[in-house]
Protein backbone atom coordinates (compact mmCIF):
# COMPACT_ATOMS: atom_id res chain seq x y z
CA UNK A 1 0.00 0.00 0.00
CA UNK A 2 1.22 3.49 -0.81
CA UNK A 3 0.66 6.71 1.11
CA UNK A 4 -1.73 7.82 -1.61
CA UNK A 5 -3.77 4.66 -1.11
CA UNK A 6 -3.84 5.29 2.65
CA UNK A 7 -5.08 8.81 1.96
CA UNK A 8 -7.76 7.45 -0.35
CA UNK A 9 -8.83 4.87 2.25
CA UNK A 10 -10.04 7.86 4.27
CA UNK A 11 -9.61 6.19 7.65
CA UNK A 12 -7.63 9.10 9.15
CA UNK A 13 -7.82 12.88 8.76
CA UNK A 14 -4.98 14.28 6.67
CA UNK A 15 -3.12 17.11 8.43
CA UNK A 16 -0.19 17.48 6.06
CA UNK A 17 0.45 16.10 2.60
CA UNK A 18 4.18 15.36 2.39
CA UNK A 19 3.94 14.88 -1.39
CA UNK A 20 5.41 11.41 -1.05
CA UNK A 21 2.36 9.64 -2.47
CA UNK A 22 4.26 6.75 -4.01
CA UNK A 23 6.11 5.77 -0.84
CA UNK A 24 5.30 2.15 -0.05
CA UNK A 25 4.13 1.60 3.51
CA UNK A 26 5.85 -1.38 5.07
CA UNK A 27 3.92 -1.86 8.31
CA UNK A 28 2.72 -0.13 11.44
CA UNK A 29 4.81 0.97 14.39
CA UNK A 30 3.55 2.23 17.76
CA UNK A 31 5.83 4.09 20.15
CA UNK A 32 5.95 7.34 22.09
CA UNK A 33 9.53 7.26 23.32
CA UNK A 34 11.59 8.97 20.66
CA UNK A 35 14.90 7.25 21.32
CA UNK A 36 13.19 3.87 21.07
CA UNK A 37 11.48 4.92 17.85
CA UNK A 38 14.73 6.32 16.47
CA UNK A 39 16.43 2.98 16.91
CA UNK A 40 13.57 0.69 15.96
CA UNK A 41 11.00 2.34 13.69
CA UNK A 42 11.17 0.46 10.37
CA UNK A 43 11.75 2.44 7.22
CA UNK A 44 8.46 3.15 5.46
CA UNK A 45 6.30 2.44 8.50
CA UNK A 46 3.04 4.07 9.54
CA UNK A 47 4.18 5.49 12.89
CA UNK A 48 1.29 5.85 15.31
CA UNK A 49 2.01 8.03 18.32
CA UNK A 50 0.58 10.56 20.73
CA UNK A 51 3.83 12.52 20.85
CA UNK A 52 2.89 15.74 19.09
CA UNK A 53 6.03 17.86 19.27
CA UNK A 54 8.45 18.75 16.48
CA UNK A 55 11.02 16.23 17.66
CA UNK A 56 8.65 13.47 16.54
CA UNK A 57 9.00 14.81 13.02
CA UNK A 58 12.79 14.95 13.24
CA UNK A 59 12.80 11.28 14.22
CA UNK A 60 10.27 10.39 11.51
CA UNK A 61 12.44 12.07 8.92
CA UNK A 62 15.74 10.57 10.06
CA UNK A 63 14.28 7.09 10.49
CA UNK A 64 12.52 7.48 7.13
CA UNK A 65 9.09 6.56 8.45
CA UNK A 66 6.45 6.53 5.72
CA UNK A 67 4.03 8.77 7.60
CA UNK A 68 2.95 9.80 11.09
CA UNK A 69 -0.47 9.24 12.62
CA UNK A 70 -1.31 11.30 15.70
CA UNK A 71 -3.72 9.17 17.70
CA UNK A 72 -6.09 9.70 20.64
CA UNK A 73 -7.20 13.06 19.28
CA UNK A 74 -3.97 14.83 20.20
CA UNK A 75 -3.68 18.21 18.55
CA UNK A 76 -0.91 19.31 16.20
CA UNK A 77 0.05 22.93 16.80
CA UNK A 78 1.28 25.40 14.19
CA UNK A 79 4.95 24.64 14.88
CA UNK A 80 4.32 20.94 14.30
CA UNK A 81 2.42 21.50 11.06
CA UNK A 82 4.99 23.99 9.81
CA UNK A 83 7.80 21.51 10.47
CA UNK A 84 5.86 18.70 8.77
CA UNK A 85 5.45 20.89 5.70
CA UNK A 86 9.10 21.90 5.72
CA UNK A 87 10.24 18.26 6.04
CA UNK A 88 7.67 16.88 3.56
CA UNK A 89 6.24 14.45 6.07
CA UNK A 90 2.71 13.17 5.62
CA UNK A 91 0.79 13.46 8.89
CA UNK A 92 -2.67 12.16 9.75
CA UNK A 93 -4.75 12.45 12.90
CA UNK A 94 -7.40 10.25 14.43
CA UNK A 95 -9.45 10.09 17.61
CA UNK A 96 -8.79 6.35 17.83
CA UNK A 97 -6.45 5.01 20.52
CA UNK A 98 -2.94 4.09 19.35
CA UNK A 99 -3.47 0.34 19.05
CA UNK A 100 -6.84 0.69 17.30
CA UNK A 101 -5.39 3.20 14.85
CA UNK A 102 -2.50 0.89 13.99
CA UNK A 103 -4.87 -2.05 13.66
CA UNK A 104 -7.05 -0.10 11.26
CA UNK A 105 -4.11 0.98 9.11
CA UNK A 106 -2.68 -2.52 9.18
CA UNK A 107 -5.89 -3.93 7.73
CA UNK A 108 -5.23 -1.92 4.59
CA UNK A 109 -1.55 -2.81 4.19
CA UNK B 1 38.56 11.19 -3.47
CA UNK B 2 41.69 9.73 -1.91
CA UNK B 3 40.95 7.45 1.08
CA UNK B 4 42.77 9.90 3.37
CA UNK B 5 41.00 12.99 2.04
CA UNK B 6 37.79 14.09 3.69
CA UNK B 7 34.99 16.57 3.37
CA UNK B 8 34.79 18.43 6.66
CA UNK B 9 31.69 20.01 8.19
CA UNK B 10 31.13 21.57 11.59
CA UNK B 11 27.82 22.09 13.37
CA UNK B 12 27.16 24.09 16.53
CA UNK B 13 24.64 22.60 18.95
CA UNK B 14 23.02 24.80 21.61
CA UNK B 15 21.71 23.73 25.01
CA UNK B 16 17.92 23.33 25.22
CA UNK B 17 17.43 24.12 21.51
CA UNK B 18 14.84 21.43 20.85
CA UNK B 19 13.38 23.40 17.95
CA UNK B 20 16.44 22.72 15.81
CA UNK B 21 17.22 19.29 17.23
CA UNK B 22 18.11 16.96 14.40
CA UNK B 23 18.99 19.64 11.88
CA UNK B 24 22.70 18.73 11.87
CA UNK B 25 21.89 15.01 11.56
CA UNK B 26 19.43 15.74 8.81
CA UNK B 27 21.99 17.78 6.90
CA UNK B 28 24.58 15.00 7.14
CA UNK B 29 22.00 12.42 6.11
CA UNK B 30 21.13 14.44 3.01
CA UNK B 31 24.79 14.84 2.11
CA UNK B 32 25.39 11.08 2.40
CA UNK B 33 22.35 10.30 0.27
CA UNK B 34 23.56 12.72 -2.40
CA UNK B 35 26.89 10.86 -2.33
CA UNK B 36 25.02 7.58 -2.88
CA UNK B 37 26.22 6.09 0.39
CA UNK B 38 24.44 2.80 1.08
CA UNK B 39 21.10 3.09 2.89
CA UNK B 40 22.12 0.94 5.86
CA UNK B 41 25.09 3.17 6.64
CA UNK B 42 22.98 6.31 6.21
CA UNK B 43 20.48 4.98 8.72
CA UNK B 44 23.19 4.12 11.24
CA UNK B 45 24.71 7.58 10.90
CA UNK B 46 21.30 9.24 11.24
CA UNK B 47 20.50 7.38 14.45
CA UNK B 48 23.94 7.74 16.03
CA UNK B 49 24.33 11.41 15.24
CA UNK B 50 20.77 12.37 16.16
CA UNK B 51 21.14 10.74 19.56
CA UNK B 52 24.41 12.59 20.08
CA UNK B 53 22.83 15.85 19.04
CA UNK B 54 19.93 15.32 21.45
CA UNK B 55 22.28 14.39 24.29
CA UNK B 56 24.17 17.66 23.79
CA UNK B 57 20.90 19.61 23.82
CA UNK B 58 19.51 17.87 26.91
CA UNK B 59 22.55 17.28 29.08
CA UNK B 60 25.41 19.50 27.93
CA UNK B 61 26.01 23.22 27.92
CA UNK B 62 26.22 23.03 24.12
CA UNK B 63 29.06 22.06 21.86
CA UNK B 64 30.19 21.24 18.36
CA UNK B 65 29.94 18.30 16.01
CA UNK B 66 32.80 17.85 13.57
CA UNK B 67 32.02 15.55 10.66
CA UNK B 68 34.57 14.15 8.26
CA UNK B 69 33.32 12.16 5.29
CA UNK B 70 35.94 9.92 3.68
CA UNK B 71 35.64 7.65 0.69
CA UNK B 72 34.87 4.61 2.84
CA UNK B 73 33.63 6.02 6.16
CA UNK B 74 32.29 8.92 8.17
CA UNK B 75 33.78 10.12 11.43
CA UNK B 76 31.62 12.19 13.78
CA UNK B 77 33.25 13.92 16.72
CA UNK B 78 30.84 15.42 19.24
CA UNK B 79 32.48 17.66 21.80
CA UNK B 80 30.62 19.50 24.53
CA UNK B 81 31.70 21.90 27.24
CA UNK B 82 30.31 20.11 30.25
CA UNK B 83 29.13 19.19 32.76
CA UNK B 84 30.76 15.81 32.02
CA UNK B 85 29.74 12.28 32.99
CA UNK B 86 30.80 10.96 36.40
CA UNK B 87 30.23 7.27 35.66
CA UNK B 88 30.47 6.40 31.95
CA UNK B 89 29.82 2.69 32.51
CA UNK B 90 26.51 3.51 34.21
CA UNK B 91 25.58 6.06 31.54
CA UNK B 92 26.14 3.47 28.80
CA UNK B 93 23.55 1.07 30.25
CA UNK B 94 20.28 0.81 28.34
CA UNK B 95 17.51 2.43 30.37
CA UNK B 96 19.77 4.58 32.53
CA UNK B 97 18.71 8.21 32.28
CA UNK B 98 19.20 11.46 34.16
CA UNK B 99 16.83 13.42 31.90
CA UNK B 100 14.59 15.88 33.77
CA UNK B 101 10.79 15.62 33.74
CA UNK B 102 10.24 18.35 31.13
CA UNK B 103 12.51 16.51 28.71
CA UNK B 104 10.77 13.20 29.39
CA UNK B 105 7.48 14.92 28.52
CA UNK B 106 8.92 15.61 25.06
CA UNK B 107 9.43 11.88 24.53
CA UNK B 108 13.10 11.64 25.48
CA UNK B 109 14.77 10.17 28.53
CA UNK B 110 14.34 6.48 27.72
CA UNK B 111 17.99 5.90 28.49
CA UNK B 112 18.70 4.78 24.94
CA UNK B 113 20.80 7.70 23.72
CA UNK B 114 24.33 6.47 24.35
CA UNK B 115 23.43 2.79 23.70
CA UNK B 116 21.89 3.76 20.35
CA UNK B 117 25.03 5.72 19.52
CA UNK B 118 27.28 2.78 20.38
CA UNK B 119 25.08 0.20 18.65
CA UNK B 120 24.94 2.18 15.42
CA UNK B 121 28.66 2.90 15.23
CA UNK B 122 31.34 0.61 13.86
CA UNK B 123 33.84 2.35 16.13
CA UNK B 124 32.79 4.21 19.28
CA UNK B 125 34.83 6.09 21.83
CA UNK B 126 33.72 8.24 24.74
CA UNK B 127 35.86 10.34 27.05
CA UNK B 128 34.49 12.55 29.78
CA UNK B 129 35.72 14.65 32.65
CA UNK B 130 33.37 16.16 35.21
CA UNK B 131 33.49 19.94 35.01
CA UNK B 132 35.24 19.87 31.65
CA UNK B 133 33.06 18.05 29.13
CA UNK B 134 32.46 14.95 27.04
CA UNK B 135 33.84 13.95 23.67
CA UNK B 136 32.28 11.13 21.69
CA UNK B 137 33.86 9.91 18.47
CA UNK B 138 31.88 7.59 16.20
CA UNK B 139 32.89 5.99 12.91
CA UNK B 140 30.56 4.31 10.45
CA UNK B 141 31.97 2.47 7.43
CA UNK B 142 30.20 2.44 4.08
CA UNK B 143 29.55 -0.69 2.06
CA UNK B 144 31.79 -0.88 -0.94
Amino acid sequence: MTIKELMDADIFTLLNDGNNHDTVLTGCYCCDLLSIAMGHAPEGCVWVTVMNNVNTLAVASLAECGCVVLACGVVADDAFLSKAKEQNITVFKTDLPVFDAALKAHAYL
Amino acid sequence: MNSNDSLHFQYVVSKDDFTHAGSASSDVKNKLKMMNVDAAAVRKVSIAMYEGEINMIIHAYGGTIDVDIYEDRIVMCLKDTGPGIANIEEAMQEGFSTAPADVINLGFGAGMGLPNMRNNSDEFNIESEVGVGTTVTMTVYFSS
